[in-house]
């Protein structure tokens, strides 16, 4: 669909960006400390950093990706939501209070701590910069992707416009900076999902009986694009889709239910007829075509799981097993994040970490819950874009104002901002403080230390740039996966090994790393989802049976490190267990 | 399983214990959760409270249940790191 830029939502977006540059300069006003740069001088408020975790955590994917899913495809993409939060358990439980006792700025001084190991902060600094650049690369086309439709401008000036944004703001004042703009972020985007949600139940459930003929988007081989034969225009266009057929049976005639609660809603939905749109896509001598039907459903149908992850309802093993993989890896991938990890150097002790954790659990647990009822409201508000499941959450506030699609809209690209600084930071930390002085050897005082780093920060920002524009095709969701997938086999073995296996080895942990970030990184690469997607090729050819890694490839790391770790000479300090 | 206690202070030590028994609680109901989306999915569509089916109720309680029980070693940890909790 074609979508007209909004005045509002440049102006929204341009005084936020302007705001939270201008406050980066005002942080970084004073002389810098290698502490303040990295670790904000251990002294950021938990509460603070609990919602600033909110702002690091909830990225592009979170908001839009599944907001579009659940639009398009039901249960299945509150699926996700669950093992996201799911994730944080384990991050308090059992990794928070150690990691903030073991580090000082980095992961690597965690993992490192007890050994003192040029191989570990090799492994570690290049398994941190693997993660966070796959997880940068999605952010960045995210952000190409949304500027485009919604402020009239090319993609690469949309990544651009961000990468400049964001290395501004890590440059100017480090984690200072980037600790309040994720905070600000964090806060609107928990705040404005709030309203929407609000909007949502007080204008209720009605019927809307749009047009249900096939529409068929054509992209031709010199690349116009007809819909349904004919040139697209503005007057000429895909319609909107996502309707109510029917409510319950006990609301007779009536064609809408006026305000209801949130579970009323929920049941209310269940019980009612849905339609929803999928594409086909062919492919001839005159052009690719993609023909969009629409499937009349019962809610019940599209509340329950199988309506995305369809290997759950056709019984076949490694379809179950592909999507155990995935939960599997959404579990242990968010404790093993570079850029989540190093914010709990930020705060002053143990118990501040603690708090802030839990602070950040509340703030994106009740963000999980506002995205059911987003996504819902998107799939019956008649005005989804069937080519596009990012747009489901601008479009559902589109549904109701201009006003609110242009700060919903500006909100996403702060979503980008908020996370893409914390991934530059944590990037930043891998290159100058883990490679340069303790992997190279190069001996900086603390004013050398602070340069390096913002000097690695503008080097990350020209790569998430170059990334963003080069991946501009390719499927951001994808890489998301990538992300967690390779930070759960690469990180957690050894994370968790090291505090509770006192036979642990530095042999060991530099072995789980390699191993598991290779393993990861390997199978992603010969998957089915990859070879189709991303190939072109033939699922069939695919030589690995499913397509998430994390079942294989996490076990992977624990057996590795420990058959590792026994075949090389424990460490004298080990205690009993 | 590895010392991570500050010298000195038993209130860490007895906060990561604790933190692990919550830890094996939210494993056992978050898998538990996944082998019914995988296995008995039907289960998942019923609708014992008769509005909202199993499938969004456990849903939302699995959050809810993250909460509580970070909440709860929140709790917890402020009891054993106190001076009254490290001397019992």
């Amino acid at each position: 669909m074609l979508y007209e830029s909004s005045p509002v939502a440049i102006a929204i977006f341009a005084s936020f960006v302007l705001a939270v540059i201008g406050l980066s300069f005002w942080l970084g006003r004073k002389g810098q400390s290698a502490k303040g740069y990295y670790a904000a001088h251990g002294e950021i408020h938990w509460f603070i950093n609990g919602i600033a975790f909110a702002g690091d955590y909830l990225s592009a994917a979170s908001f839009l990706g599944i907001c579009g899913m659940i639009a398009f495809h039901g249960f299945d993409g509150f699926l996700y939501s669950i093992g996201f939060l799911a994730g944080w358990i384990v991050a308090l439980f059992v990794i928070a209070e150690p990691i903030k006792s073991l580090g000082k700025f980095t992961f690597a001084d965690a993992l490192d701590a007890k050994y003192n190991s040029r191989g570990i902060k090799l492994s570690v600094a290049i398994s941190t910069l693997v993660v966070s650049i796959f997880y940068l690369i999605p952010q960045m086309v995210g952000a190409g992707d949304l500027i485009m439709p919604l402020l009239g401008l090319p993609h690469a000036v949309g990544v651009i416009l961000v990468g400049v944004a964001v290395t501004l703001i890590v440059v100017t004042a480090g984690m200072v900076s980037t600790t309040w703009v994720q905070f600000i972020k964090g806060s609107l985007l928990v705040f404005f999902c709030g309203v929407l949600t609000s909007m949502i139940l007080s204008r209720g459930l009605t019927v809307n009986t749009g047009s249900l003929e096939p529409q068929t988007r054509t992209v031709t081989p010199d690349g116009r694009v007809l819909v349904d034969g004919e040139p697209q225009t503005r007057n000429h266009d895909l319609r909107p889709v996502g309707t109510l057929a029917a409510l319950p049976e006990r609301y007779g005639d009536a064609t809408t239910t006026g305000p209801l609660g949130p579970l009323e809603y929920l049941s209310i939905l269940e019980d009612s007829r849905i339609v929803t749109w999928s594409g086909k896509k062919s492919t001839d001598s005159s052009g690719t075509h993609t023909v969009y039907t629409p499937t009349e459903k019962a809610g019940a149908d599209l509340l329950k799981p199988g309506g995305y992850f369809k290997g759950l309802t056709t019984g076949k093993l490694a379809d179950k097993l592909d999507f155990a993989s995935l939960m599997l890896a959404l579990f242990c991938g968010t404790a093993s994040l570079p850029h989540i990890l190093i914010r709990y150097y930020t705060v002053k002790d143990a118990a501040a970490a603690r708090k802030s954790t839990v602070v950040g659990i509340a703030a994106i647990g009740a963000f999980y819950v506002l995205t059911l009822f987003l996504g819902l409201g998107a799939m019956t508000s008649g005005a989804l874009d069937p080519t596009s499941t990012n747009m489901a959450a601008p479009l559902l506030a589109k549904s109701f104002s201009e006003t609110l699609f242009a700060l919903i809209s500006a909100i996403a690209f702060t979503t980008v901002l908020g996370t893409v600084s914390g991934l530059i930071m944590a990037g930043s930390g891998a290159v100058a403080h883990d490679l340069v002085e303790n992997v190279l050897g190069i001996p900086m005082n603390d004013d050398e230390k602070v340069r390096c780093g913002k000097i690695a920060a503008v080097g990350l920002g020209i790569v998430a740039m170059a990334l963003g524009i080069l991946f501009r095709n390719f499927n951001v969701s994808f890489l998301v996966g990538w992300a967690f997938n390779i930070a759960a086999s690469a990180n957690l073995p050894a994370l968790v090994m090291l505090l509770f296996w006192p036979r642990t080895t530095k042999e060991g942990i530099i072995a789980a790393v390699t191993v598991g970030m290779l393993a990861s990184l390997g199978w992603i690469l010969l998957s089915a989802d990859t070879f189709e997607k991303v190939y072109g090729l033939s699922r069939d050819a695919s030589p690995v049976p499913f397509s998430q890694p994390g079942l294989v490839t996490i076990p992977l790391g624990f057996i590795v490190l420990i058959v590792v770790s026994l075949l090389t000479k424990a460490q004298p300090q080990g205690r009993p267990a | 399983m590895a010392d991570n206690s500050v010298p000195g202070s038993e209130g860490p030590g007895r906060a990561a214990r604790i933190g692990f028994g919550l830890f094996w609680i939210y494993v056992i109901l978050y898998f538990g959760f996944i082998a019914l989306v995988l296995f008995r999915p039907d289960i998942l569509s019923s609708r014992p409270f008769g509005g909202v089916n199993l499938a969004i109720a456990s849903g939302l309680g699995l959050i809810a249940a993250a909460l509580l029980l970070s909440v709860v070693y929140m709790v917890a940890c402020r009891m054993v790191e106190s001076p009254g909790g490290n001397r019992r």
